[in-house]
């Protein structure tokens, strides 16, 4: 291969990675908003309790990892459904600003109590994944990129089948499809708003943990959250496979707009680029590729 | 003699000032905002232990943010998260026009608020097709463009280092010291305040409020949904630019670590906990969110004999405290401090004869 194709491809497979954590994340969002037609600006955060979460129990408490995963999964359902019950079930009926405000106001919140309790210090995970490079064609990849990638997949197909199959998850899709005919049919809708925030936390832990194997983690992985924005509007606000597949282009497009690009803005090209993307989109196809397009007309 | 307000004349229903007293109650203040308040103002520093006067120049610069955000939020029901980056593009208009191209500051301030009115619209653009939830996250998405813009366009902003700013003199008058500071934002406040409750009582603020209120029907009855919205947006930039203005030549350094995402929210923080939708609500809002911090640190220097590095970590307790404020006030009280203001004046007004 041509180095300069061999840099293109890296790039695009090192996106794949980063892309199908956003995927992840990008489902619990779409959930949360198809339920409950909620704007979660806390999602950033969710993905950082999880992350803090799951490193505290196997470093200061010495779990093996895949208890403290588990222990983390507990941990986000319990701060999903805490959530949902003290904070959003009295707003219900209010108007879209208030919701849209109590969501970043719980932003803020878990933002200074994970500072509070574990600083802005960058911390690592201890070794899981072995950081050996495996090689196919020249293109490197190590082996926790992998393994990250594939849990994501694994995620993402154990929730589509969740929803595809189980009796929750269809009362899920009856509840976002039109609220008062599902409770009339005896779907409690309560109930289905509770399940979506505890999905949605668990998601965004799961996204946490893999992306805090590569990258050890900080304060700034809240922002990372913010990046599954781009996602969604790119993939459509309502729809799941828009989430997945507006996830996995968002990681490639900004790896490639940062491997490319970097050098005519002075770096840090990937931070904003996922932006720029999402206020292109929003002003020519504003319901992303696979959204509901509400039609309007006086 | 009436018992109560009642008006017999439309004229009547809308003057500001209602009934005669409130003249006096206006005028009283202003005399208190113009002559009183410097004039006590060294005195209470000394009590509080911190710059009265500061603080005052601080809460003047930010009601005018946040009639801005008022506008466009409380008004025309459009969400905004990335005013705080608006603020900032009118600083470095301001910062940029009279440092670099030697601009005189009465044109420099306008000019800021003219940029960041356009820059504004640029981004309230997709507001024509789509609905509040869209706008935030378009504005959001505005907040980190321009927050790179500034660390990144070295050139022009001066990269993360920021740039100098020198206090302006207006008209031969030196603005050298708070003092004379204050004067110009008081001015220009009163200026902004007087301004928005006007414009709501013109057929573009009632077309406004009309958008906010059921955008579809607003149509019906030919409001032109695209012209008001982005109007709203436009003035309501134009509003935080000159905030941002006045804060760059008060602040005398301008970064982009003054105008982060947590500026934006601190903006929305100040409307809803004043009250979306009074224009009141943004002067108590602003107040409010001004001297949270500084009350704050009474306790906090109670509890450092207790705990000897609390002071390390004020910053955080600050964020987790405006956090939990906003979250309680928007569950237990949405209509924000200016709601309950006229519930207490409405109580007051029959007071003993409630019934």
């Amino acid at each position: 291969m041509s180095p300069g194709f061999l840099y293109f491809s890296q790039l695009v497979v090192t996106g794949l990675v980063i892309g199908s954590v956003y995927s992840l994340v990008a489902l619990g969002f779409v959930l949360i908003y198809k339920a409950t037609s909620v704007i979660n600006f806390a999602q950033g955060e969710f993905v950082l309790m999880g992350a803090y979460i799951c490193l505290w129990v196997v470093v200061d408490m010495q779990i093996p990892f895949v208890w403290a995963f588990f222990i983390t999964m507990a941990f986000s359902v319990v701060l999903g459904l805490l959530v949902e019950r003290f904070m959003l079930r009295p707003l219900i009926g209010e108007p879209i600003i208030t919701v849209i405000m109590v969501t970043i106001g719980l932003a803020t919140v878990l933002k200074s109590i994970v500072t509070l309790f574990w600083g802005t210090q960058i911390k690592v995970f201890p070794q899981i994944f072995s950081q050996e490079p495996l090689r196919f064609q020249g293109i490197v990849v190590s082996e926790v990129y992998l393994w990250t990638f594939g849990f994501a997949l694994l995620f993402m197909a154990v929730f589509a089948a969740f929803f595809k199959y189980s009796r929750a998850g269809i009362a899920m899709r009856a509840t976002a499809d039109d609220q008062q005919v599902a409770q009339s049919m005896g779907i409690s809708v309560k109930r289905i708003f509770a399940i979506s925030w505890c999905l949605a936390a668990v998601v965004s832990a799961v996204g946490g943990i893999l992306i805090g194997n590569i990258n050890g983690i900080n304060i700034t992985l809240a922002d990372f959250g913010l990046k599954v924005f781009p996602a969604v509007i790119l993939g459509g606000l309502d729809s799941i496979v828009g989430a997945i597949i507006g996830g996995l282009a968002i990681g490639i497009l900004e790896n490639l707009m940062g491997g490319y690009l970097d050098i005519y803005f002075g770096g840090g090209v990937k931070e904003v680029a996922p932006f720029v993307v999402l206020v292109v989109i929003l002003m020519i196809k504003p319901y992303g590729l696979f959204g509901t397009v509400e039609i309007e007309r006086v | 003699m009436p018992t109560g307000l009642f008006h017999s004349t439309y004229k009547d229903d809308e003057k500001i000032f209602q009934a005669i007293w409130l003249k006096c109650w206006m005028g009283g203040l202003l005399l208190f905002l113009f002559v009183g308040l410097p004039f006590i103002a060294p005195a209470l520093s000394g009590i509080f232990g911190f710059s009265v006067q500061h603080m005052a120049n601080m809460i003047g610069i930010y009601i005018i943010g946040a009639h801005g955000l008022n506008l466009l939020t409380g008004f025309t029901g459009q969400i905004s998260l990335g005013h705080g980056a608006f603020m900032g593009v009118g600083a470095y208009t301001s910062a940029i026009l009279f440092m670099k191209a030697g601009w005189p500051f009465w044109l420099s301030l306008p000019a800021a608020g003219l940029v960041t009115a356009g820059v504004g619209m640029i981004f309230g653009v997709p507001s024509l097709r789509l609905r509040g939830l869209y706008l935030a996250i378009a504005t959001m998405a505005a907040q980190f463009i321009i927050g790179y813009a500034m660390r990144n366009w070295t050139s022009l902003t001066g990269g993360s280092g920021g740039l100098n700013v020198d206090r302006p003199s207006f008209l031969g008058f030196a603005l050298d010291t708070d003092l004379h500071y204050y004067y110009l934002i008081l001015v220009l406040a009163i200026v902004s305040t007087v301004f928005l409750k006007n414009l709501l009582r013109t057929r573009t603020g009632r077309a406004m409020v009309a958008v906010r209120d059921r955008y579809l029907s607003a149509e019906i009855m030919g409001v032109n949904l695209f012209k008001y919205r982005l109007l709203a947006f436009g003035i309501s930039s134009f509003y935080v630019g000159v905030a941002g203005g006045l804060f760059a030549h008060y602040n005398l350094v301008v970064s982009d670590e003054h105008f982060t995402m947590w500026l934006s929210i601190q903006y929305l923080a100040m409307v809803i906990i004043g009250g979306l939708g009074h224009v009141l609500g943004g002067i108590f809002g602003t107040i409010f969110m001004v001297l949270l911090p500084e009350v704050l640190r009474i306790p906090t220097q109670i509890l450092s004999n207790i705990y000897p590095n609390i002071f390390a970590i004020f910053g955080t307790l600050r964020e987790l405290v405006f956090g939990l404020v906003i979250i309680l006030f928007l569950i237990f009280e949405p209509d924000g401090l200016a709601a309950r203001w006229h519930t207490i004046r409405a109580y007051w007004k029959l007071w003993p004869f409630s019934y």
